[in-house]
């Protein structure tokens, strides 16, 4: 491989590290500062606190910390934090780019191949980026017979479905829920209902014969999964007696639900395979039977879009596995508490010692809460990704009946073992545990 | 309506029950043809197979060459297949023009044809993994074939193009220390396909898809005439490596691999376990193979044929292939005909699609072992 893959010489490094100093330091001094300059001499800055707010302040920043992190702190409890990045869209996304990866490079190595390499130099870890550029880059080809404002929006809604279930799953303790609302399981349920709406809408406004067949196909599948996935969760709820996914994750504080209710573990788990048209269940997306099922017609970014929103819902139906089975963010403390002498005697670099109030910015519950949740997601999505280098895929008649027959059967078998251990005093008021 | 629409389709109104689907020639699951399907919700209620995309003329383009310089473009029929599809036309001009091969040539050419029915196979086996699905299966086999292909380069000289039967014998002779490196080969080989049993022919999934579907009965694979795995699949025994043996078939211990249940499963198991058995003819021809003499009969310069026909037939990895050679005195043949199995099996076909489900067709389609390029030619 390395007679392939270009060699690293610390030369070329150097020249590459020097080429680029150079450049910024040009750029900076002939457009950066006749800016600044052009900015101070024409623009009226505000005042804030009694002191001018000029482009130069954020330098000072820079060098104060203890002026940057009130700042960073108050930036960081806002609404649009929330949504945009930690708990909801970026984090998601972070780790469904992370799924992407890990999925690529395990199935090589089942494969015996070695899968991305040499995008990114370090086993092609820019790769999605690559893909990404160029799904953006390509053409958005629209069918000239199809329902062409339906067509557009599916993609959007998808995604926005998606980023709508995402803000339902809570992440760690103290509050860190984009949307924490008291029936979240409820509105989980609602959210994965629109799913066979628009995945319907879009194959048939395409016009065509394939992605009808493939949307037809996932409307059964997506709904005949849809009852057994309900049910279930029910087995929880009636030990819970709770809908809110927060309360849930604080009943499971000394065991998580998998423990006593596995069935329904099981039930839950082959579901969301099938809500997320994973192999052996990806027939919507058949490609020797039907091209690419009802995303046969999407091209570029609007692909790219569909695929942003499916990775985003693997990750959303492997964090709630994780928040109703195994426990949420419970798990023994391995975060390391932060120094106290940071605290008390400030940081010292070199001759300078600054204090900087407001630390730490996270509590060490809340890091070590993330860090369970993220380990537990991960491996979910680890079982989630394994089946498809290992079966092929199965039949829609088989598919319906295994939803309808066995799936439904086995919920309710769930359902009464939740029953019996509440009745023989296992659980709830006045119960054992 | 002015404009005549192709043979098959029809404009649909919007109620109709029927729906057609015209699956390729731009399809994944198509291969270079068009299946017009008819479709009734997840029944298919006719195939109208349609090949001829890959028509390159071969028969004809024989007519205006000599019996050597048809060698290359001969075997493009099937690159995968090369070796098995030159060897019916290089027995037929043997007997035209009355040359006999030395002994170990015989078993060289024995041991290129198997080493050929291994490669192509792996290639079916990976597309046919593919189209259900299941991607290890695809890139195993894709990768196993370098095992193979390796040993042919050193063999032949070329990957896969190799042109190297010859009428008279073989090209050349074997390299230096070839046996030890194939035994070796063959060997791990035999290792590596023994592991495609458990995660693929052993999978549940699998066997619940492709069982039961298309089922091809004895009395309809003789009547349709279909031939190889597919045949051997529905329970008739004919082998023309034991029915016609040629070359050092006959001296050489095998057996052939029958299934009785003619179900798209049996089809696809039948080509592995051939592949299993031609491990075991290659160390067997390796054994008998004698260790030193020439490998090729000098011929004249611009050979000429009698004026007489041939017919001789090989089994490749589709099933039995002939070549029918007419000739007139001439150094190029008067007529060439090629009999291939990939044709042979497409005729059932639309016997066996009738009446299943949309997501069969491609367990169906493929376990026909049918190579598009061939059936063209």
């Amino acid at each position: 491989m390395s007679i392939i893959a270009p060699k690293f010489r610390l030369g070329y490094f150097l020249k590459y590290v020097l080429d680029n100093v150079f450049w910024i330091i040009v750029l900076l001094t002939l457009v950066g500062l006749p800016l600044v300059q052009i900015m101070l001499f024409y623009i009226d800055l505000p005042i804030v606190n009694g002191e001018l707010v000029n482009p130069f302040l954020a330098l000072t920043w820079l060098a104060d910390p203890s002026r940057t992190l009130p700042l960073i702190k108050a930036l960081m409890f806002t609404d649009i934090f929330r949504i945009a990045a930690f708990p909801g869209f970026g984090f998601a996304a972070l780790l469904a780019a992370g799924t992407i990866f890990v999925e690529r490079k395990m199935l090589a190595k089942l494969q015996l191949r070695v899968g991305p390499f040499y995008c990114g130099k370090v086993e092609g870890i820019l790769q999605l980026m690559a893909d990404g550029l160029k799904l953006i880059s390509k053409e958005i080809i629209i069918p000239a017979k199809s329902d062409k404002p339906i067509f557009i929006a599916a993609p959007l809604l998808f995604v926005g479905a998606a980023a709508a279930f995402v803000a339902l799953i809570p992440v760690a303790p103290g509050g860190w829920v984009v949307a924490d609302v008291d029936i979240g399981l409820i509105a989980v349920f609602a959210v994965i209902g629109f799913f066979p709406i628009i995945t319907i809408l879009s194959a048939w406004s395409a016009n065509s014969k394939f992605p009808f067949i493939g949307g037809i196909r996932a409307l059964h599948q997506m709904v005949s999964f849809e009852i057994p996935l309900i049910l279930s969760l029910l087995g929880v709820v009636i030990l819970t007696g709770t809908l809110n996914l927060t309360e849930i994750i604080e009943s499971q504080s000394s065991f998580p639900w998998i423990i006593f209710l596995p069935v329904g573990a099981i039930v839950f788990f082959i579901c969301a395979l099938a809500e997320l048209e994973r192999i052996p269940f990806d027939l919507p997306e058949a490609e020797s039977e039907i091209v690419a099922g009802w995303l046969t017609e999407f091209s570029g970014m609007m692909y790219g879009l569909v695929q942003l929103g499916s990775y985003l819902k693997l990750y959303a139906f492997a964090a709630l596995f994780v928040v109703i089975f195994l426990g949420g963010w419970h798990g023994p403390m391995i975060w390391p508490p932060f120094p106290e002498e940071i605290i008390t005697e400030g940081i010292t670099a070199g001759p300078i010692t600054a204090k900087i109030p407001g630390l730490p910015v996270f509590s060490q519950e809340m890091l070590n809460g993330v860090l369970w949740f993220v380990i537990k997601t991960v491996s979910v999505i680890f079982f989630i990704l394994l089946p498809r280098g290992v079966f092929p895929r199965i039949r829609i008649d088989m598919l319906l009946k295994i939803g309808w027959y066995k799936l439904i059967g086995l919920a309710f078998v769930n359902i009464f073992i939740a029953l019996t251990l509440l009745y023989a005093g296992v659980f709830g008021p006045g119960g054992i545990l | 309506m002015s404009k005549q629409l192709p043979p098959g389709l029809a404009v649909e109104s919007v109620d109709e029950r029927i729906m057609t689907l015209n699956v390729g020639p731009q399809h994944p699951g198509s291969g270079h043809m068009r299946l017009i399907i008819k479709i009734d919700g997840d029944y298919i209620v006719s195939c109208d197979p349609d090949p001829g995309y890959v028509h390159r003329g071969e028969e004809k383009m024989a007519e205006y060459r000599n019996y050597i310089t048809n060698i290359p473009h001969l075997e493009r029929p099937v690159i995968h297949d090369s070796c098995n599809v030159l060897y019916p036309y290089c027995l037929g001009v043997e007997d035209l023009l009355g040359i006999e091969v030395p002994e170990r040539a015989k078993y060289v050419r024995v041991i290129a044809s198997e080493l050929n029915r291994c490669v192509y196979t792996l290639y079916w086996l990976a597309i046919y993994g593919i189209f259900l699905g299941h991607s290890t299966m695809f890139m195993w086999p894709a990768g196993d074939r370098e095992l193979l292909i390796d040993l042919l380069e050193k063999m032949t000289g070329a990957r896969v193009t190799h042109a190297y039967f010859v009428p008279g014998g073989t090209r050349n002779d074997l390299p230096a220390n070839f046996e030890d490196v194939c035994l070796r080969q063959v060997n791990y080989f035999e290792k590596r396909i023994r592991e495609y049993g458990p995660i693929f022919y052993d999978n549940p999934i699998l066997i619940a898809r492709t069982q039961d579907a298309g089922i091809l009965s004895r009395e309809d694979a003789i009547r349709l005439g279909t031939t190889g795995s597919v045949l051997r699949a529905s329970g008739v025994d004919f082998d023309i490596r034991k029915k016609e043996p040629y070359d050092a078939y006959e001296e050489l211990d095998f057996q052939t691999n029958v299934l009785k249940e003619g179900d798209s499963y049996a089809r696809s198991k039948v080509p592995w376990l051939d592949m299993l058995e031609s491990c075991r003819i290659i160390r067997d021809a390796l054994a008998k193979m004698p260790k030193s003499g020439s490998v090729r009969v000098k011929l004249k310069p611009n050979p000429k044929g009698g004026d007489e026909s041939v017919y001789r037939r090989v089994e490749s990895g589709r099933g039995s292939l002939g070549c029918h050679i007419v000739s007139n005195n001439k150094p190029e043949p008067y007529r060439l005909k090629l009999s291939v199995g990939s044709f042979r099996n497409l005729i059932c076909m639309p016997h066996l699609l009738k009446g299943e489900k949309l997501g069969n067709m491609p367990a169906v389609y493929w376990s026909l072992n049918y190579w598009p390029v061939e059936a063209d030619r």
